[in-house]
């Protein structure tokens, strides 16, 4: 059955043709039912194979199935192919699970729109595209999938199709993404220039035969690694490109919980741990992944902290911890950055999915200062929103403190990491707790602001099942991956096949005693602490402090809120810029002025000369005998000339 | 069935005459309206179905010349010139006609209700312009490809003047220009070939394939293939010969701007390919840098100001200067991968920019206005149409699974996989952006949000008959975004034919690298 691996993705594309073609005229209860059937279906499966690949031994965990020949021209050739190893194994089942679990939750969450079909056919094809991004067996397939999800974020983050700022935020993660995507497209050209093949198996074999040693400086294997990044930056919302992400909270919030959890934004880190073959013989590009890991997990966890809509704090915390990920992928720790990318997937989505159920209670009120004491009213997401809270604010047990933790190591133990790195890995942390731990309170304790009274209850089961489901899973995931000191790190065993081709910076290998290690473990579980400390005394008793210290000054809270005022330099340089050049030069002046000028001026000029043209036409016999005789008179002259 | 094989290319051309004489035959009057636009539509669409055994007997070895054309038919035409009437076609061709017969039928569909003066006049001349277009497609005398190339010229000028927007005589006359300025420059250089031909070899003759083996020296090729260029260049349009286009375009009646970008335009790009990089190879490779930045400029000013247009109809205009601008990058950068990828980009966007001129009429149709800012949210009154125009929306914008993305993107690769033109890719790649941008921005505008035009909130969704000019362009679109090959199947021979005689050696077919390799 294992060689079918890649069946799985047809009941999500089944369910978004059923949905999208026949929908609109069924009951809501059918078209939910049929979305939620397609990607269980989808998960059940992924479940039998799973159980069925783990039996394998770990040499033949590599099953590609060729489907048939997508492109072929010239030399070169395109392969519908798909892969199943343990990384897309292990992608596959997060996608699918967690996915299974938001499209639960959104029968309640969405509940009554008009538009369920349209919904449910969208995020079917979400499913559908993530999961042919992490199968896909070559890098043209997986751009695809990687287009594919970039399509499906348009469309569901426009879903509020009467709300304006939904089609802006829409379309700027379309256009935004598709600079990254035009990068990788670069870089596959690249990839296929230099080795002659897309496809991952060959492709990192031949790699691993004709680069042998890490080699710094910009080789080819740089530039590819670089372009490929870039692409990854779009998708993943990293510096450069990691304006899109915030606003595509104009989506509904389960959208957000697939968009932050399960897909989408972990298709960068897929993407390059994917290409571990390449980047971990680029070690110049690594440092750079490494540097812009950590500078967007600093600049999006400082912005994190005076947000007021709560939509948007959780949006910069993803932005923040992909930032982690992007540092362990660039001190060389992929299956580290695969991990948290598991572990997050859980916390994350809960959060998410908590904060769905706070504004259902709400009527959307978004604003976190107009909210307050919901934790009588809603126990279920009050007590798994702690869950997650604590899950990635990384406190012992849960599955963010063994994942985050890993990182942090790796990040001061890998031959690629720094101190620097560590330290400010260790500043994000505190603030991470310091802002979720804010997010608590101001919802779920203090006073009821602004006439919620104490009365309404939880959504329902849809809503609770899968909070809970997830508050559980966020509390356990960090078991797969035990620190040396505690046991096993079944994890990095089992994706080890995944990083056959890569170079071996010996990154695993712990360079230090236990000891140490354990030592910084405490120090970052106690910077945690002090976080979420300093956050219950500004927010769970006298809120007066923050607002005096907003109002002190001005400027730098000013600066954070706007997320360092990125996106307005980019509307004003970029956009503003783009446009005006199109409207002010290119059209008017170019078209209309220069090519045009010229055709019109050209145009009048004629017409003055058929005027005297026309005057020649008098229809005055004599005339015309006068031209006749003055023409042949020419004609005679110019035959004379030439034979002459 | 021997006699209809023997003479398919002639049938298939001069078919929609016999719906001119019948419509001319007809009793005149209103009330026979109705049925000269059903003879019209019953002789478009069988002119599609006469076509297509052109596909199913195109591998039969007994319609294959020794050139590689297929279903040759040569006879003496004005003997004393030397001009033949030969029909030939190639993998190429066959692609074109089958779009044109197929486009044709499809924008006579939809002149149903559109048209409504002078009724049989326009089936008149859109019919001959159907004959025009097909005859260009397969005419390998280029005495004869002139011929219909300029016959082409007139119903099209009068199908703008007459039945076109407000500007429309303005816009007829400028189109008429223009072309009739790159035809006269065409001309000089056909009869520079025709002469050159006569010193050479003492023969009069305008036969094409003749004229690919002439050996023809470097500097009489640079002033033919300049002469031919401008008359290619302003038909493609390439940048700066394109202000003929939006005016065009603006004032065009729907099935006529679908039938001008779906397959006039590629008339150009036809021509460069059928004769100025064969015929004149030397002069293809000497100019290649100049074709490629003046390509380049095109994809990225034609994006640039397509996203600053008001009138949907100019955007979707000026987005045809971008996309021919990716056809013209791969047609001449003449590497297998790009040249394929150029040519299958005419088919690509005559479905999709075709399709999205249909898709301006249906509701110009409804409101009389191409103003962007007259319409807002009509996807909660039109959701059929929301549909495809999206799905016409992703396909010009590359997005992959549909068949704009394949095109792009062979083109894009061929070009980089030339060492020394690689980094053009890099604008090639910049005009996908933009592509995105302006063509996204025009869907939110006009589909997102609420309606604030009361006159839009009773828009009547797609009929039927509107629904069936989209259907066969939306089942390609699909087709050729999954499943290529059976197009790419009818490239690989002519394609590499050219690409050897332009850059020969350079690029050895698949199967000869490979046994290189297993050596």
């Amino acid at each position: 059955m294992i060689e079918y691996f890649w069946l799985a993705l047809v009941p999500p594309l089944a369910g978004f043709l059923f949905n999208g073609l026949a929908g609109k005229r069924l009951p809501a209860r059918i078209v939910s039912g049929a979305g939620c059937a397609a990607i269980g279906a989808s998960f059940l499966f992924l479940l039998a194979v799973f159980a069925e690949f783990i039996r394998l031994p770990a040499s033949e965990q590599q099953i590609v199935h060729r489907l048939f020949t997508w492109i072929q021209a010239g030399t070169f050739t395109a392969e519908c192919s798909f892969l199943l190893d343990p990384l897309s194994m292990i992608m596959l089942l997060v996608i699918t699970g967690v996915g299974f679990l938001i499209h639960v939750y959104s029968t309640a969450y969405m509940k009554g729109e008009s538009g369920l079909y349209r919904y449910f056919a969208y995020l079917n094809l979400f499913i559908f595209m993530m999961s042919l991004l992490v199968m896909a067996g070559n890098y043209l397939l997986l751009f695809v999938g990687w287009e594919g999800v970039g399509l499906c974020s348009y469309l569901l983050i426009g879903y509020y199709i009467e709300r304006r700022s939904a089609g802006d935020a829409a379309k700027k993660a379309f256009v935004v993404n598709r600079v990254g995507d035009a990068c990788f497209l670069l870089g596959v050209f690249l990839i296929f220039k230099t080795f002659g093949t897309l496809e991952f198996g060959s492709l990192f074999e031949t790699v691993s035969r004709t680069h042998p040693q890490p080699e710094g400086g910009f080789t080819v294997l740089a530039a590819i690694t670089l372009l490929l990044f870039l692409g990854a930056t779009g998708k993943s919302a990293q510096i450069p490109l990691q304006v899109w992400l915030p606003d595509a909270m104009e989506g509904p919030t389960p959208v957000s919980a697939l968009i932050h959890a399960a897909t989408m934004v972990t298709a960068g880190v897929y993407l390059v741990v994917r290409s571990a073959a390449l980047y971990s013989r680029a070690p110049d590009v690594l440092l750079l992944v490494a540097v812009v890991g950590v500078l967007t997990a600093l600049l999006a966890a400082l912005t994190a902290l005076v947000q007021r809509d709560i939509k948007k704090v959780l949006a910069y915390s993803t932005i923040s911890q992909l930032g982690y990920m992007f540092m362990a992928l660039g001190v060389g720790a992929f299956s580290t950055g695969i991990f948290h990318l598991f572990t997050h997937a859980f916390f994350k989505a809960l959060l998410f999915l908590g904060a769905g159920s706070v504004l259902l209670r709400l009527h959307h009120e978004l604003d976190l200062f107009r909210m307050g004491g919901l934790k009588n009213s809603l126990r279920v997401t009050c007590w798994t929103m702690w869950v997650g809270t604590a899950a990635l604010a990384g406190i012992v047990p849960l599955s963010g403190f063994f994942s985050k933790d890993e990182i942090l190591w790796r990040a001061l133990d890998s031959p690629l990491g720094h101190p620097v790195f560590w330290v400010a890995g260790l500043v994000v942390a505190g603030l991470t707790a310091f802002y979720m731990c804010r997010l608590m309170f101001l919802a779920f304790y203090g006073s009821p602001a602004h006439g919620h009274g104490e009365s309404g209850s939880e959504a329902g089961t849809a809503v609770t099942a899968p909070l809970t489901l997830l508050a559980g899973a966020a509390a356990v995931a960090g078991l797969i991956g035990l620190p040396a000191y505690l046991g096993d790190h079944r994890l990095d065993r089992f994706l080890e096949p995944v990083f056959r081709y890569s170079y071996d910076h010996g990154v695993s290998a712990s360079h230090a005693s236990h000891s140490l290690e354990l030592l910084a473990a405490g120090a970052a579980l106690a910077i945690s602490l002090l976080g979420g400390a300093l956050a219950y005394r500004l927010y769970a008793r006298d809120r007066s402090l923050p607002r005096r210290l907003a109002d002190r000054f001005p400027a730098i809270h000013g600066t954070l809120q706007r997320q360092f005022r990125i996106d307005e330099a980019y509307s004003l340089f970029v956009v503003g810029g783009l446009k005006a050049l199109s409207r002010r030069v290119l059209w008017r002046v170019v078209d209309v002025g220069v090519v045009d000028g010229a055709v019109n001026g050209t145009a009048s000029l004629f017409r003055r000369w058929s005027g005297v043209a026309a005057r020649m036409q008098s229809g005055n016999t004599r005339t015309y005998a006068a031209w006749i005789v003055t023409g042949a008179a020419l004609v005679f002259l110019y035959l004379l000339s030439v034979i002459g | 069935m021997g006699f209809f094989m023997t003479n398919i290319l002639t049938i298939v051309c001069f078919f929609p005459l016999l719906g001119v004489l019948i419509i001319l035959l007809w009793p005149k009057g209103k009330e026979h309206e109705t049925e000269v636009k059903w003879i019209a539509n019953i002789v478009a669409f069988l002119g599609f179905v006469v076509s297509i055994p052109l596909i199913t007997h195109f591998n039969r070895p007994e319609y294959i010349d020794s050139s590689g054309m297929r279903y040759v038919f040569k006879a003496p035409w004005i003997e004393s010139l030397g001009v033949q009437y030969y029909f030939g076609i190639d993998g190429i061709s066959l692609l074109l006609i089958l779009l044109t017969t197929l486009l044709g039928s499809i924008s006579i569909l939809s002149s149903w209700n559109a048209i409504t003066t002078r009724v049989r006049e326009y089936y008149c001349y859109f019919l001959i312009l159907q004959t025009g277009m097909l005859g260009v497609f397969m005419a390998l005398d280029f005495f004869l490809f002139y011929v219909f190339w300029e016959v082409m010229l007139v119903p099209m000028y009068f199908i703008i003047g007459i039945w076109g927007g407000p500007r429309k005589l303005y816009a007829a006359i400028k189109f008429f220009l223009y072309t009739l300025l790159g035809s006269v420059l065409l001309l000089l250089g056909i009869l520079a070939l025709y002469f050159h031909q006569y010193a050479v070899k003492g023969v009069w003759s305008f036969d094409v394939l003749a004229f690919q083996e002439l050996g023809i020296p470097p500097d009489l090729q640079y002033w033919i293939f300049l002469a031919m260029f401008v008359g290619f260049a302003i038909k493609v349009p390439l940048f700066p010969f394109h202000t003929w286009l939006p005016d065009a375009h603006v004032e065009a009646p729907t099935a006529g701007s679908v039938i001008l970008a779906g397959v006039l335009l590629k008339m150009g790009t036809y021509g460069f390919v059928r004769f100025s990089l064969p015929i004149l190879p030397d002069a293809t490779m000497e100019f290649l840098p100049w074709m490629m930045a003046i390509s380049v400029i095109g994809i990225i000013y034609g994006a640039l100001v397509a996203m600053m247009q008001k009138d949907i109809k100019k955007l979707v205009a000026y987005s045809s200067v971008s996309h021919l601008g990716f056809c013209m990058l791969g047609v001449f950068i003449v590497t297998p991968v790009a040249l394929e990828g150029g040519i299958l980009q005419m088919i690509n966007h005559g479905i999709s920019t075709g399709a999205l001129f249909l898709i301006v009429g249906i509701i110009y149709e409804r409101r009389h206005t191409r103003m962007i800012s007259d319409y807002s949210g009509l996807s909660h009154v039109m959701p059929v149409y929301a549909v495809v125009f999206l799905i016409m929306t992703l396909s010009s914008i590359g997005m992959p699974t549909l068949n704009g993305f394949i095109g792009e993107f062979m083109v894009l690769q061929g070009v980089f996989a030339d060492p020394d033109y690689k980094l053009w890719a890099v604008f090639g790649a910049a005009g996908i952006v933009l592509g995105a941008a302006y063509m996204l921005w025009l869907y939110q505008r006009v589909m997102f949000g609420t309606i604030k035009q009361e006159e839009n909130r009773k828009l009547p969704d797609l009929t039927p008959r509107e629904l069936a000019t989209f259907v066969p362009l939306i089942i390609l679109a699909f087709w050729i975004g999954l499943y290529p090959s059976p197009f790419l199947s009818y490239l690989h021979e002519p394609v590499n034919q050219i690409v050897e005689k332009v850059r020969p050696g350079e690029f050895q077919p698949r199967s000869m690298q490979a046994q290189i390799g297993d050596r």
